[in-house]
């Protein structure tokens, strides 16, 4: 008789041995415990594995981010808004953009912009190198994004004249065969190379400012933008003229400024001079 | 045996003789070099052009040594860094060699293209001289027209150096020429396929622009100067009107000593201009360009200052894009206006001017006596017209360089151009008509008052009015002083310029000789008779 109740109920049960007659509130108890501890247990899964808004709510910033984010909050929060999600018709958000954006617009001083205008210009940094890390390390935080790589001196062992033929394929049509800078549509401009580093002219590749096309390291490898920093730095800013006086490098134009200015005007005082003696 | 005394002094004299006994040579000779040139400074600027093109062809010739026109491809090797072991042009890479291995070879480049620059500027500035002063009227219409010509030879040979070296800037300058030509309607494909050997850019135009850069343009360049100045050799130099000048001779210099003297001077100074502009500003970086490949087209490409009107036209021009539904279709591009029919209507405006104005003015007699500027307003207007129109055209061709570095909105910069086109001309026109009218009132005004002293005089009851020191003599009339004739010469309109029609006072910088000394008496300075002028004559009578 025994056996064969045990036969019918479950090995589990029968190591348990006979099941106690359980009264109906405790059942109801442990039904209520295994629901929560279900419940526990999707919720918990769901908070590990989903990458929700709700989990950035409250990011835990670094050391620098935080320090990036006070400022943030005092110097760009007008125009870029509330955790740098941007305000409709005054700045873009910020979200995604990366530290290389970050780095080109302040350390160049076009951030904090003056007014709002076709372009910002480039004027003296408001931050110090140290701010400039710091916001830029929280906008990274913030969204991630393209990052310069390190060091000051990003074109070591490059090669010139590769970089000059990129150069003048990606870059001369708004920079101009100089670098000094071109007009572009509506008040827009390319500026001047000149005072631009090596970390700017990276970054501005990278992120693609204002006008600038994005040159991502699929269009142009780290090493080819190394290329065009060393053409840049190396040719464009240390050229001797070996010609003279450059013009300022403007082409045909001021050349053309010059015959008159010079060329005819000193003759014209020559012959009048030739003339005047009878 | 005595030993003959060898004379010295009598050496050139017996060796003129035995070429005259020769070649009889003497009364030819002695009426070129008595031939008299008048002297006014204006007169020298068309030499500027005619001393350029020596300069032009003597670093021509120095560039043609070294100079390789070809375009088969070469990896270039040369000492300039940044190129080295770039494929290019074998015309790019011997243009490389010129300016960094050749031993003098960039400073003959740049001053064989500042000469270009100088020579074209020069030839504006001398047509505007003739026009303004109306020299190109009969006798010398025929001389207007090929001083015309040279303009658009130049303009040519121009191009056609710009072109060879075959640098981004060139090549994308040869680009635009060869979409210029193919907007032409009809024959545009053919034209350019017969000059280019094909489709663009083809293997053989430099060679080819070449040739024409190096013998065909300067062969006709020199065939029409020498016309040029062996017609103003046979109709005689113009002159402005004054004492002893008269329609029918020429007041001046003999062409020897004095003229041939000057203008040699003058050569050495162009030359030195050029010189030293070749090695003090750098022209046409050919080494920052880099070869031309299709696909480089830097910003502030521009073409040469003599060009670059036509630059500005392009882009001034509308997109009006004409489509003439025949056959399959066709389609008359708008770059076809700006750059095809608005030169061919100033190459015909400028050469038919002369007969123009004579027609209008039903004019025909000869003019050996040139006009100042205000004394024929419609003429002068015209011309300021013209340049106006110019000026805008040539400034709307750098425009993207403007715009840019005076910050201004490019768009706004196109749309001041072809605002200003329609507006710039008239307003000249009125604006110098005025002047020139004010201008001629003041010079009636000073021949019959005289000139302003700067002394106030107060008249017993109570009136100021100003002395006028009068020109001539009272001869009777009413008020004390008679009026002067205007001669068509410059009115003396102050006081230390009185006399100044008189010998100049000698010396460069300091004076020579004392100045006169200042009168004593205020109110009443004492205006000598001026010298008498002797006239020169060549020794032939004028017709």
């Amino acid at each position: 008789m025994t056996s064969d109740n045990d036969r019918r109920r479950g090995l589990l049960a029968r190591l348990r041995g006979r099941p106690a007659a359980r009264s109906r509130g405790r059942r109801r108890l442990g039904a209520a415990v295994r629901l929560f501890a279900a419940l526990m247990l999707a919720g918990g899964a769901y908070t590990v594995f989903a990458p929700g808004a709700q989990a950035q709510d409250n990011p835990p910033l670094t050391g620098a981010a935080a320090e990036g984010k006070a400022l943030f909050d005092v110097s760009c929060v007008t125009c870029h808004g509330r955790n740098a999600q941007g305000v409709e018709g005054r700045g873009p958000s910020l979200v995604g953009v990366g530290a290389a954006s970050v780095e080109f617009q302040v350390s160049s001083g076009r951030m904090p912009m003056a007014r709002q205008e076709a372009q910002a210009h480039r004027k003296p940094p408001l931050f110090t190198d140290e701010q400039t890390r710091q916001l830029a390390q929280y906008i990274q935080e913030l969204g991630g994004g393209p990052i310069v790589p390190e060091g000051d001196n990003l074109h070591e062992d490059a090669n010139i004249a590769a970089g000059g033929e990129l150069f003048r394929i990606n870059c001369s049509q708004c920079h101009a065969f100089g670098g000094g800078g071109g007009a572009l549509s509506s008040g827009k401009f390319a500026p001047s190379l000149r005072p631009a580093s090596d970390r700017q002219i990276y970054a501005a590749m990278l992120s693609g400012p204002q006008n600038m096309p994005v040159f991502g390291d699929n269009q142009l490898r780290p090493e080819q933008k190394a290329d065009i920093i060393a053409y840049i730095q190396e040719t464009l800013k240390h050229d001797q003229d070996p010609g003279g006086f450059n013009l300022g490098r403007y082409g045909p134009s001021t050349e053309g400024l010059a015959i008159f200015l010079i060329g005819i005007v000193a003759l014209v005082f020559a012959s009048l001079w030739i003339a005047g003696k009878s | 045996m005595k030993r003959r005394k060898f004379d010295l002094a009598a050496t050139p004299g017996k060796a003129a003789v035995g070429v005259d006994d020769r070649f009889q040579v003497a009364t030819p000779l002695r009426r070129l070099l008595n031939k008299v040139f008048p002297d006014h400074w204006s007169f020298l600027l068309g030499e500027i052009a005619l001393f350029s093109f020596v300069v032009l062809l003597l670093t021509g010739v120095f560039l043609t040594f070294f100079f390789e026109p070809a375009m088969t491809e070469v990896v270039y090797d040369g000492s300039y860094a940044p190129l080295q072991g770039t494929p290019m042009s074998a015309a790019y890479a011997s243009s490389l060699d010129l300016s960094f291995d050749v031993r003098g070879g960039l400073v003959m480049r740049q001053m064989h293209h500042w000469a270009a620059l100088l020579f074209m500027a020069a030839i504006v500035v001398h047509m505007l001289r003739v026009f303004f002063t109306g020299a190109f009227r009969k006798p010398r219409e025929t001389n207007w027209i090929i001083g015309s010509l040279l303009f658009w030879v130049g303009f040519l040979a121009g191009f056609t150096g710009y072109s060879l070296p075959d640098d981004g800037l060139s090549g994308t300058g040869l680009r635009i020429a060869s979409a210029i030509m193919l907007s032409i309607p009809v024959i545009g494909s053919w034209l350019t396929s017969s000059i280019f050997g094909g489709e663009f850019p083809g293997t053989i135009i430099i060679s080819r622009f070449f040739i024409a850069h190096v013998l065909l343009i300067p062969g006709l360049l020199v065939a029409l100067i020498s016309v040029h100045l062996g017609l103003v050799f046979k109709q005689k130099h113009t002159q402005w009107p004054g004492p002893g000048r008269t329609n029918g001779n020429v007041v001046g210099e003999r062409m020897f000593p004095r003229y041939a003297l000057k203008q040699g001077g003058f050569f050495m100074v162009v030359f030195g201009v050029i010189a030293l502009m070749g090695g003090l500003f750098q022209i046409n970086p050919i080494w920052l360009f880099g070869p031309y490949e299709a696909w480089v087209v830097s910003a502030a490409s521009q073409p040469d200052w003599y060009v670059m009107f036509l630059d500005g036209s392009t882009r001034l021009m509308p997109a009006w894009e004409i489509n003439i539904p025949i056959g399959d279709g066709y389609v008359i591009p708008p770059l076809f206006w700006p750059t095809v029919v608005l030169p061919g209507i100033l190459v015909g405006l400028s050469t038919m001017y002369p007969f123009l104005e004579a027609r209008h003015l039903k004019d025909r007699k000869s003019h050996n006596l040139l006009q100042r500027p205000r004394d024929v307003p419609a003429r002068t207007a015209v011309g300021a017209m013209a340049v106006a129109f110019y000026v805008v055209l040539t400034l709307s061709g750098a425009n993207d360089v403007i715009a840019d570095k005076f910050q201004i909105s490019l768009n706004a910069m196109t749309w001041a151009g072809r605002i200003g086109l329609l507006v710039a001309p008239p307003l000249a026109y009125y604006v110098t008509y005025r002047l020139c009218l004010g201008l001629q009132q003041h010079d009636r005004e000073v021949l019959a008052h005289g000139v302003e002293t700067g002394i106030i005089r107060r008249l017993p009851d109570g009136r100021f009015v100003e002395v006028h020191q009068p020109l001539s003599a009272a001869d009777g009339h009413a008020d004390g002083h008679g009026e002067l004739e205007y001669a068509g010469w410059v009115v003396p309109k102050k006081m230390n310029r009185l006399g100044a029609l008189g010998p100049a006072v000698r010396g460069f910088f300091y004076p020579i000789e004392k100045p006169v000394e200042a009168p004593v008496s205020p109110g009443h300075p004492p205006v000598e008779a001026r010298p008498e002028r002797e006239e020169i004559g060549s020794g032939e009578s004028r017709r």
